[in-house]
């Protein structure tokens, strides 16, 4: 940070010692997980969508692109992984590279298309591309369609940890998670940062200036959408299969949820958000039907009159930006 | 042949609802500026709507096909009035999750109460059999809803482009401020606005329970369609929406006969291609 120069930095040191904190002790509290006896699954799994929302927030917070089809990202790599894995064997390390490596081949693709309008057509896009590949993954033979790809291998992460340990692979998606978050971090307190928020204060002026904005928004995309397929392939682990559900329109609906909830725009938010969804769904899963209603009720809510969401609201309030 | 008729009045059929539909998102975006998710949840509300009138209070199909989308576009006009309007203002990206959210809401409700099957809802006396037109046998219900969508799409069209109270419209759209300077109630106009985009919705939920079953999510997979046909022919053009809706239904039967794996995304190819070639859509203004 300290050859950084105020001018291409305008956020504060105050603010980045600040959020260095918060992700300190985020990080101790999380590496504490294991002692305490809390269920380990419900947290790593609401760590693959905290990285997963904070890769979808990077669109929208600093891009200003609402992106209505992330589920896509999450749910090729989670396929190609899971395949990877399964079909031809490969130590984990491999699958995720996979994994990986299609969802950025699919964030080029779908990003050079739906970049090509802005605001509200971009989300119709996005959500119209994601229905694409949500069909054509209903249909092709490898992902066996409604049952999905189940009783994935976990193996040996190269080839000395052993994720079929519960703790050992918690650690292993933790390290994932903070690794992602850092990179995310990094970005949006770079000089590409910044031309991206300026992009989304104004796009017209970021052009007079001489950027080029499409490709900011191009890399962007992919950034975001190779993040979360990141965070596919790690869940991959985690659930020990790949299914539609993970396509579908309503999870690309539930990241937006986590991220509104938490606050759009802010740097912990989105964490903040997977967690309490995850947590609710798990405490509501009785309820059947009634979680979607309740999906919905935050929804409006948050529009109404919580738009900061969580962070956002105690950032306003302590003046900090969190 | 007969196969590839029979898919061709599927697809127009299937065409008259993403017409009805689109021009309805059209019109309220015109107005609103906002996209409304909740625009699937409302059809099949139109659908329950004549579903109800006629299991409990046997009122039939076709006091259904008016009451109907009244009383839904009430209900979207108490929608516009307690939450939307209060958007005003804000980024439009506010008013597709908030829509989002009503659309979780309202069709959660009826999944619950009816689970994710259909209910049947009979074809009426009048429109029952079909006819013989020596190629192929046409369903009289099936004629009907094509023939009856297109009136209604274009009497729509006449409405808002040919009389005054469409000219108020499209003026409002433009700039509202300086309508109300006119005296014109815009706010009014604009929750009207939403009720005429709402029961064009339920107008077409009433027209496909006889065809296609009445389900609570029969409106959630049909907006994403919706959205990229809205997408290709873009929001500028009130016709662009009814020619467009109706080509993408025929494209998509033709695909049904020739290349059946396709039928599910070709419009959602159709809509790549055109971003690729021509990015604004095809008849749309750039936005």
């Amino acid at each position: 940070m300290s050859a950084m120069t105020d001018d291409t930095l305008p956020v504060t040191p105050r603010a980045v010692r600040d959020e260095m904190i918060v992700f300190a002790a985020m990080a101790v509290l999380l590496g504490l997980v294991p002692m305490t006896g809390i269920y380990p699954f419900f947290v790593m799994q609401a760590l693959c969508f905290a990285l997963l929302a904070c890769a979808f927030n990077l669109l929208i917070g600093y891009g200003g692109l609402l992106s209505f089809g992330h589920a896509m990202f999450l749910g090729t790599a989670g396929y190609c992984t899971a395949h990877a894995l399964k079909v031809w064997g490969l130590p984990p390390e491999l699958g995720i590279l996979v994994g990986v490596v299609a969802a950025a081949a699919l964030s080029v693709i779908t990003g050079f298309i739906s970049i090509r309008r802005q605001g509200i057509y971009f989300s119709m896009i996005t959500l119209a591309l994601s229905q694409l590949l949500y069909f054509i993954y209903l249909q092709a033979p490898f992902t066996h369609g409604e049952d999905g790809i189940q009783g994935i291998p976990q193996g040996y992460l190269f080839g000395i940890f052993n994720l079929a340990q519960p703790t050992v692979l918690y650690y292993v998606v933790l390290a994932g998670f903070l690794g992602g978050f850092l990179l995310i971090y990094r970005t949006i307190n770079s000089p590409f940062g910044e031309v991206l928020k300026s992009i989304r204060e104004n796009e017209q002026r970021a052009i007079s200036l001489g950027y080029k904005t499409d490709q900011y928004k191009l890399l962007a995309f992919i950034l975001s959408g190779t993040l979360a397929g990141f965070a596919g392939s790690l869940k991959v682990f985690v659930a020990q299969n790949a299914s539609l559900t993970d396509v579908h329109w309503t999870m690309s609906g539930e990241i937006v949820l986590m991220t509104l909830v938490g606050g759009l725009g802010t740097v912990f938010g989105p964490v903040v958000g997977a967690f309490v969804i995850i947590a609710m769904q798990q405490y509501l899963a009785g309820f059947g039907q009634w979680v979607t209603v309740i999906q919905g009720v935050i929804f409006v809510a948050c529009v109404l009159t919580f738009r900061r969401g969580i962070i956002g609201e105690i950032a306003h309030y302590l003046r900090r930006s969190l | 042949m007969q196969a590839l008729y029979a898919q061709l009045l599927v697809g127009l059929i299937n065409g008259s609802f993403y017409a009805l539909l689109s021009l309805g998102l059209a019109v309220i975006f015109g107005m609103l500026n906002i996209i409304n998710f909740a625009h699937g949840a409302l059809y099949m509300m139109g659908a329950f709507c004549a579903y109800f009138l006629l299991n409990i209070a046997g009122i039939g199909y076709w006091p259904a096909l008016i009451i109907a989308p009244i009383v839904v576009g009430i209900f979207g006009m108490i929608l516009e009035r307690t939450m939307l309007q209060w958007l005003t203002g804000l980024d439009h990206l506010y008013g597709l999750l908030l829509t989002f959210g009503i659309a979780l809401i309202v069709q959660g409700v009826f999944q619950n109460y009816f689970g994710s099957s259909g209910l049947p809802y009979a074809i009426p006396d009048e429109l029952r059999g079909g006819v013989n037109l020596g190629f192929m046998f046409l369903p009289i219900y099936r004629g009907w809803v094509v023939i009856f969508s297109l009136v209604v799409c274009l009497a729509t069209w006449y409405l808002i482009e040919k009389t005054v109270l469409g000219a108020n419209l499209r003026a409002a759209t433009e700039n509202p401020t300086l309508v109300r300077a006119f005296g014109i109630n815009v706010p009014r106009m604009i929750t009207l606005t939403y009720g005429l985009g709402v029961g064009l919705a339920a107008l077409a939920g009433v027209l496909s329970a006889p065809i296609n079953q009445v389900r609570p999510l029969m409106g959630a997979d049909l907006i994403i369609v919706v959205f990229a046909v809205v997408v290709i022919g873009g929001m500028g053009s009130i016709m662009g929406s009814i020619i467009t809706g109706f080509a993408l239904g025929v494209i998509e039967g033709l695909t049904k006969y020739f290349y059946p794996e396709a039928s599910n995304t070709v419009v959602f190819v159709l809509m790549v291609l055109v971003l690729l070639v021509k990015p604004t859509g095809l008849t749309g203004r750039a936005a």
